[in-house]
């Protein structure tokens, strides 16, 4: 299953659009945070976990889905949720705890749900297998053609839940695809001081299900692995695990100063990074730059719209913290 | 009520599972997963006949992998499916928490209304059989402490079915505790005030809505589960000296009836409250809160409590029961409380 024209500039758009929507985050971010960083501060407070340089792993899988399949991410969900295709306005407003955010600022940037495009996020690692695996037992049981795809990162695969997971899906043939974004880290720990052997793709075996690894971050490669594998689940032919080699270019989150790498590590990685790789390799499949400079600038402008609209659109009011407890 | 089919007594057990027969056969969305819920049954009897009714895609045995299917149940939920999972014992909830308080009880929140979570998490909780201090908890109090579930237990069958109907019918993820010591299986000795007499027709216990279940003027004695039943037996025995109580059943923990309480201690202004759960930062303690509060009610007497105290439920009968409330310590109480108002 390889990708097609349209397919290839898709990917490359929806890959420059998330590296724009984050690269604007981040002087939003930094706003109150200097010159003492202060976590609290600014317009968007807390926690900010960047995807950049994972775009690959996002475009590929999602180029395959429709808004009625299923998707959990996790703490790190931007890339994917605008793979997805959630709503980027809301989505940006949510980020800036907005009235008009995907939950009214309920939930923030690692709880962005659209129900639109059957999206959801957990910040607890692993944690969105469980209900992937159910959205998939819901299409099955309705004789739906939908599947359910859970993202996570190559930490997550030394979970519970990840082993439970695979295990329930395997044994109730769901139609799922497992995939494991892996930068090399969770948080500052190597994979290779977590994990007890390289390729977690290996471990679907243990499962009775495909497991493929995709090397160098490569969005093609990805398109083709998780093509086959979202065929298979459509198909009736069960779960995959798929295990995608990408990159993390920022800190585990906004302010890390990350003295866990090795020195030149990222200045190493940002030479190989995904959105300079894969437009070159456009341009000499034959794409004009002029199509392509037409994708960025069209999703430079739908990131001035997403926020230009989440900074001007009010606040909600602080009582409304009590609404939506229960449905 | 004016029932006119004929009455029927029926265990928890059978008011359970036919209530989820019933549900079942009303919504094709509604579902149970779990372990040893199909062939079995489930080992509380809380399933038994489902899976020749409904058939092996609707009543699904589990691995043992409480996280996954209880996460599995959150997805179902989210896809507009109604799952009853079973936690086979509440104690186990160490190894799936995060899909019950950060994933079941968020979903609604953090999507904004977008996304609810109607799922039913029935457990089995109680001690007084022996079984040691991992087979044995209550935990109302650790459930009801986290905001986004609703959490209810009956203590008997009549309300066991309405409550489960109630649960099923409901948007929101609902812990539905059924105590050991009241749910009639054959293998367990059961409390008989919990076999009632269950109406076969569909009906709902409102979720919220606690009951008094005995009238009297002088003490309230607030209890949940199996304690209702200690309560009924310390007002049968302080009666004949004269003592009225009045014994509320919250039936619903989580959201706590607080005006059902507040208006039995405004006549009565005696309050106990009796709890098999752990004594502190618990049901007792939010109970006498919710009293102590209003600042319209006036208290005759320092309310009191009777829990299990702060230790590990202890494994030889010499030791548990010496903990464990009983009907024993109610009167005990009551006792002290009038006297106190005597002095």
């Amino acid at each position: 299953m390889t990708p097609d024209r349209e397919d290839r500039l898709w990917m490359y758009r929806i890959m420059y659009l998330s590296r724009q929507f984050e690269e604007r985050i981040k002087p939003a971010y930094f706003e109150g945070k200097q010159p003492m960083f202060n976590m609290a501060k600014g317009p968007i407070p807390g926690e900010m976990h960047l995807s950049e340089g994972q775009e690959p792993c996002a475009v590929g899988v999602c180029a395959h889905l429709r808004a009625d399949d299923w998707v959990t991410a996790p703490h790190r969900p931007h890339h994917i949720a605008i793979a997805k295709g959630v709503d980027l306005r809301a989505m940006a407003a949510e980020i800036f705890g907005k009235k008009a955010g995907l939950s009214g600022g309920r939930g923030g940037h690692m709880h962005l749900f659209d129900v639109r495009v059957n999206f959801s996020c957990s910040g607890i690692i692993a944690q969105g297998m469980g209900p992937a695996a159910g959205a998939a037992l819901a299409a099955k049981l309705r004789g739906s053609d939908q599947v359910a795809v859970a993202f996570i990162g190559e930490g997550a695969a030394n979970q519970g839940a990840f082993h439970e997971t695979l295990n329930l899906a395997a044994v109730w043939n769901l139609p799922c695809l497992f995939v494991i974004e892996d930068n090399s880290y969770g948080i500052s720990v190597a994979k290779r001081d977590s994990t007890a052997i390289p390729s977690n793709a290996a471990r679907a075996a243990a499962y009775g299900m495909p497991g493929i690894a995709v090397a160098d971050n490569d969005p093609d490669a990805v398109y083709r692995a998780a093509g086959e594998a979202i065929a298979r689940a459509r198909a009736g032919g069960g779960p995959s695990l798929i295990e995608i080699e990408t990159t993390r270019l920022e800190g585990h989150f906004m302010g890390d100063v990350e003295g866990y790498r090795p020195e030149g590590e990222v200045a190493a990685l940002k030479v190989r990074d995904p959105l300079i790789v894969y437009r070159e390799r456009l341009l000499s499949d034959g794409f004009d730059a002029a199509e392509l400079d037409d994708s960025e600038r069209s999703a430079v402008a739908d990131v001035d719209d997403a926020f230009a609209f989440a900074r001007e659109t009010p606040l909600p009011d602080a009582v409304e913290a009590f609404d939506h407890v229960f449905a | 009520m004016t029932e006119t089919t004929s009455k029927r007594r029926l265990t928890i057990a059978r008011a359970m599972s036919e209530a989820i027969a019933q549900e079942m056969e009303r919504d094709p969305d509604v579902l149970v997963m779990g372990e040893d819920v199909a062939k079995l049954g489930g080992v509380f009897s809380t399933t038994t006949g489902l899976l020749d009714r409904f058939g092996p895609d609707r009543v699904r045995d589990t691995p043992i992998s409480e996280t996954a299917f209880i996460g599995a149940a959150v997805g179902l939920a989210a896809a507009g499916m109604r799952p009853v999972v079973e936690l086979m014992f509440v104690d186990f909830f160490g190894v799936c928490m995060d899909p019950i308080y950060n994933l079941a009880a968020k979903q609604n929140y953090f999507s904004g209304g977008q996304i609810q979570c109607p799922m039913v998490l029935m457990t089995s909780v109680g001690g007084g059989y022996g079984d040691g201090g991992q087979h044995s908890q209550c935990l109302y109090a650790s459930f009801a402490h986290l905001p986004g579930m609703k959490v209810v237990i009956p203590s008997n069958a009549h309300d066991a079915k309405g409550l489960m109907t109630a649960a099923i019918a409901d948007p929101n993820p609902v812990i539905f505790m059924f105590h050991k010591s009241l749910q009639g299986v054959g293998w367990l000795g059961t409390v008989l005030g919990a076999i009632t007499d269950v109406p076969e027709a569909r009906y709902e216990v409102p979720i919220g809505k606690a009951s008094v279940v005995h009238e009297g003027t002088d003490v309230t004695v607030v209890g949940l589960g199996l304690t209702v039943h200690h309560a009924l037996d310390a007002a049968k025995q302080v009666a004949g000296r004269g003592v009225s109580i009045e014994v509320i059943d919250l039936r619903t923990v989580a959201p706590l009836d607080r005006e059902t309480i507040r208006a039995s201690v405004r006549k009565t202004g005696r309050l106990i409250v009796v709890d098999d759960d752990y004594l502190s930062f618990g049901v007792t303690g939010e109970v006498i809160a919710s009293v102590c509060e209003d600042r319209s009610i006036t208290l005759r007497a320092a309310p009191a409590r009777i829990a299990h105290p702060d230790i590990p439920i202890p494994f030889t009968p010499v030791m548990e029961h010496f903990v464990l409330p009983s009907s024993a310590k109610v009167v005990a109480a009551i006792e002290d409380m009038m006297e106190a108002g005597h002095d």
